[in-house]
Formats: structure tokens, sequence, C-alpha cells
């Protein structure tokens, strides 16, 4: 990704012409998409990946459940139902501890959807996968761990 | 241009459970080829669906989201009869709409 684009982008913020300019221009041609959260896909960190939604530490949840298989043959392709019971939830985001970056993805649930998601991610190797939420402005999170057998024999 | 979705609404108690599969290699960028260079990302970075011209759901993936995405979720206000809409893009602007009839 251009990173130089990236900084035009933020510095052009306030600048109607130009910010026109590139909606015409440069949006169209990807790479560089306003509605996609670069700095927190490129997170370590569940903390890190928190600052870079807006929020604070998070709090640790019952009421997010995570269901996915305990053992994972295929790391490619585990599959991940997040529920939360939290009033007010926004938003659901899946991160994998162990992958290169943690965050996988992130969900948003306007009023009449469901918090309630299905989806399926990659895993690196065995780690934990951990739900993040985001309810009435706040953040919470719940985890899990899931075991990963490279080579799919079981083991 | 990706092949289309596949994209499954059905009508559950008074909600609409929507099924999406996509087409898309879901490249990391962490792969290497057996040149030994690597293979750059490329990925679905947005996905949104949309009933009656009202979003139901938006999303932002990264890499580690699985080849040939599956997605599944539930809204309300929905009929049979009525369209769901989903669109994706990816980190190369690639875009692809796709809608199903709700049954």
């Amino acid at each position: 990704m251009n990173k130089g684009r990236r900084d035009v982008l933020k510095g052009a913020g306030g600048t109607a012409v130009l910010g026109l300019a590139l909606a015409a221009g440069l949006f169209r041609s990807g790479g560089a998409r306003a509605d996609w959260n670069k700095a927190a896909f490129e997170t370590k960190s569940l903390s890190d990946a928190v600052k870079a939604m807006g929020g604070g530490a998070p709090v640790e949840s019952k009421d997010i459940v995570i269901t996915s298989p305990d053992i994972a043959e295929n790391g490619a392709v585990v599959p991940f139902t997040i529920a939360s019971k939290l009033p007010k939830t926004a938003s659901i985001a899946i991160l994998v501890e162990k992958n290169p970056n943690i965050l996988a993805a992130d969900f948003q649930f306007p009023d009449g959807t469901e918090p309630w998601v299905n989806t399926r991610v990659k895993m690196g190797q065995t780690s934990n996968v951990i739900a993040l939420v985001k309810a009435d402005g706040k953040f919470y999170y719940a985890s899990k761990e899931v075991k990963v057998t490279l080579g799919g024999c079981g083991g | 241009m990706s092949d289309p979705m596949k994209i499954r609404a059905t009508m559950a108690g008074d909600k609409v459970e929507v099924k999406v599969l996509m087409s898309h290699e879901m490249e990391t960028g962490q792969r290497k080829d057996s040149k030994g260079a690597t293979v750059p990302a490329w990925f679905i970075q947005n996905v949104t669906a949309t009933h009656n011209g009202k979003t139901v759901l938006s999303a932002e993936w990264g890499p580690a989201v699985s080849k040939n995405p599956f997605l599944s979720f539930r809204f309300a206000g929905g009929k049979p009869g009525d369209k769901v809409i989903i669109t994706w893009t990816d980190n190369k602007g690639d875009k692809r709409t796709d809608e199903a009839t709700i049954s």
C-alpha cells in the first residue's frame, strides 16, 4: 500500500476542493480506501487494535459468546460465530492473537441487525481468538483458545 | 471480473437470515511463490449489505478472512420478495455487487 498517498489523504481532510478531486480520482483506484481502518489492521495486540479503533482499555465480558471448533484441522478455514448480548452492540471484531496482524475482520451492526455474525478466518497457528465488541461506546471482549493442527492429520 | 456471490436470504422467525459465499483469493501478502517472490496481498476490504436502501451490515476485512469468504448475519424488517444487495470492494479497487430475493 502507498504510504505517501495515505498521508496526502490525511492532510487533505479539510480542503474541500482537493477532497473532491481525490474522490473523483484516487479513491476509485483503490489501495487507500477512506472507509478501511488501515491503522487497526496493522496492529499486533488487542490494546493497540482498540486504540486504533478509538477506544480505551477493553473489559472482559461474559455476554459475548464465541462458537468455534476447539481444534481446527485446517487453519486456513476456521469457522466462528460471535454473538453479543451487550445492549447497544454496534460492532463485533474478530482478532487472532498469533496472526501476523491481530485484526481479522470488523462488522458494524446498524439498529435492526442482530449482533450476531458467522464467518471463517485464517489462523497461522494455535492461538487465542478474541471477539471484541463495541457497545454503547465502550469496548468489551471475550477470548477462546483454538488449537490448529497444521497438515490436517488431526493429531 | 470475479465470479458472482452466492447469496441466500431466508426468513428465520421474524428476521431475515442472509448467507453469502464470495469468490475471492484473499491473498495475505505473506506467502511466497515458487521463485521466492512475495505474492502481493489481494483481499476484500469492505463489505456492505443493504435492504430497501438501508445498510443492514457493513464490514471491514483484513487478509485473515478465509479464501472464498463466507458470511452470515440476521436483520429485522425484511419480508419475502424483498431484495438484499451485497457489495464488496477489494484492495485493488475491484468491486462486485450481487443481490438475492428473500424467500
